[in-house]
């Protein structure tokens, strides 16, 4: 990287005169720029300015009332989606690490068993639960106490869509909660047990709360990447952001003006989920090792249009790591 | 006569293929500070994390506090030891190690407060008292709401010793306490050893600060290859009449 640093005085003679610095062009960048400029412009002017996109009906329907109840939808099945994902995750790892061979051996089918299929053949699978359960009973054992539900109407597609990607991503977030776990020094384990902790005392206490900490810069990354896989919805009709879309251009056959649409929601929540995630980093990173990142654009965009603008030293200050 | 805390005889232990413990004979009596020196690898970090069962025993009997180690003698049989069972035992032992091991998400008055509340079930206003209590003991009252990380090393030294002494221990293991230090702060973590000694706690400590080992201890053991070579008084074993293996340690150290 070219050098970029400066003075902060100007130099001396002897004398004490100024000598100024001549101040340098670097013509490579502004050639390299101007052409990298061109290309994209060229690209974004090829969707801006074709005549098949009808603006206008982009902009009628962005706020249109089908499309601001998907993105209710696809908000809260995210945000519940992750949260079943991250306890059950948290629990399979807990199994995983367990002496217990048959918690182990339970944990790992269950892993293995959503990390191998389509995310999509099991929302699919959830969808159609009715088949295999026609009503879902929940009674206490031996009495008559007890309820039940017609399944058809229990899991509707939000309802498949929540259990579906929230015990997909329990498989996947096993693995980092795992290596979260694996992350936290021995010495802390054998100082609790020292302590005259139990093994599942010094888990709960000691070393999950510290594990978590280490593992919350993925746990926002999940959470946005949930936010898009939520998407996928649109196969069991779960009245989400993209299924509204959906449902609207089968209508009226404006596909790219409608996607166009749920990307703009999709980019937006995305971006209002990073500036949440690096808060969260910001509260919980202080004592512990983490992932080194600068603020992405969208933050930056964000921190400007709130006023605070990101300064170098506030970037370099989320890099220290101490322990 | 006093009381024997910790009885070895024939300890013997292997990582694998590799030997660690040859052999071990050693006695502590209640009140005894006991020091082990010895070369790295020697085997003399395993011993001390057999005493209170951090490390299993292949062989041999090693007795502490009337208690075989990791067994219990039932029905003239010996019954290994339920995780309550480790968990009991090791309550009784204080641990201090040579990388601290603080709890790095509590502050100081937590990392002492802990296991008296998770352990001793003492209620929380209690335990933070007397963790308070204990911080003073050790001079670092004024920090008791700092992370570890914003304390010196020897100031987290300090907290785990307050920390074991916390729980009321009949016996204090040191695993190399000041090894990890930068020079100066060592004296302040021998300092609070040495009123701990003083105090008529029973103490073993592994270490490299040979002058501590003669001015404090009681008796001196000298590890090597897995076995105690030499052991007596502090002045008899460095006064370098024993073995030339002793004599080449001690020269090498000092």
């Amino acid at each position: 990287m070219a050098s970029t640093h400066r003075r902060t005085t100007p130099f001396l003679t002897q004398s004490g005169d100024e000598i100024a610095i001549a101040p340098s062009v670097h013509w490579r960048r502004w050639v390299v720029g101007a052409l990298a400029l061109g290309v994209f412009a060229w690209a974004a002017s090829i969707v801006i300015f074709n005549e098949n996109i009808r603006w206008n009906r982009v902009w009628e329907y962005l706020f249109s009332q089908k499309i601001l109840d998907g993105v209710v939808v696809t908000i809260w099945v995210s945000i519940a989606a992750t949260i079943l994902g991250l306890v059950l995750g948290v629990i399979l790892a807990v199994m995983k690490l367990s002496k217990n061979p048959v918690l182990r051996v339970l944990a790992e089918g269950y892993i293995w068993f959503f990390r191998g299929t389509p995310v999509l053949v099991q929302l699919i699978f959830w969808f159609n639960l009715a088949f295999l359960l026609p009503f879902i009973t929940l009674k206490i054992p031996f009495t008559q106490i007890g309820m039940r539900w017609d399944t058809n109407t229990l899991i509707s597609g939000s309802v498949a869509a929540l259990l579906g990607l929230g015990l997909n991503l329990a498989a996947y977030f096993a693995e980092t909660v795992r290596a979260g776990i694996q992350a936290v020094d021995r010495g802390q384990t054998e100082a609790a047990l020292a302590g005259g902790m139990t093994s599942a005392q010094t888990m709960r206490l000691i070393v999950l709360p510290q594990a978590l900490r280490i593992i919350i810069p993925p746990t926002g990354n999940e959470f946005i990447s949930m936010l898009k896989t939520t998407s996928l919805i649109v196969v069991v009709a779960g009245n989400d952001l993209m299924t509204n879309a959906s449902q609207i251009y089968k209508q009226n056959n404006l596909i790219i003006e409608l996607l166009i649409v749920a990307s703009i929601w999709y980019m937006a929540m995305t971006a209002v989920a990073t500036f949440l995630q690096s808060r969260l980093e910001k509260r919980f990173g202080q004592d512990r090792v983490r992932l080194v990142r600068g603020p992405s654009f969208s933050q930056t965009l964000i921190r400007m249009a709130t006023g605070a603008i990101p300064t170098q030293r506030a970037a370099s200050r989320t890099k220290e790591t101490v322990r | 006569m006093t009381e024997v805390l910790v009885r070895a005889s024939g300890v013997k232990k292997a990582f694998g293929q590799h030997q660690v413990l040859r052999g071990v004979d050693f006695e502590v009596r209640a009140g005894e500070v006991s020091c082990i020196i010895g070369p790295s690898g020697s085997g003399k970090s395993t011993f001390l994390r057999t005493i209170n069962a951090l490390e299993t025993v292949d062989s041999g009997s090693l007795i502490v506090r009337d208690e075989q180690v990791g067994y219990t003698l039932r029905d003239n049989r010996y019954h290994p030891w339920t995780d309550r069972d480790f968990a009991r035992f090791r309550s009784g032992i204080g641990m201090v190690f040579q990388r601290f091991n603080l709890y790095g998400h509590l502050d100081a008055v937590d990392n002492v407060a802990r296991s008296l509340i998770t352990v001793k079930r003492l209620p929380k206003e209690r335990a933070l008292e007397r963790a308070r209590a204990e911080l003073d003991r050790v001079g670092l009252a004024e920090h008791a709401h700092k992370k570890p990380h914003q304390l010196s090393g020897g100031q987290q030294q300090r907290v785990a010793i307050a920390r074991a002494l916390a729980m009321d221990p009949a016996l204090m293991l040191f695993d190399e306490p000041t090894s990890a230090l930068d020079p100066e702060l060592v004296d302040e973590v021998l300092e609070t050893m040495k009123a701990l000694a003083e105090g008529g706690m029973t103490m073993i400590l592994v270490t490299h600060e040979i002058g501590f080992a003669r001015e404090v201890g009681d008796t001196l053991s000298f590890f090597d290859e897995g076995r105690i070579l030499e052991r007596g008084t502090p002045a008899e074993v460095l006064s370098g009449e024993g073995s030339a293996r002793t004599r080449a340690f001690l020269d090498r150290v000092r």
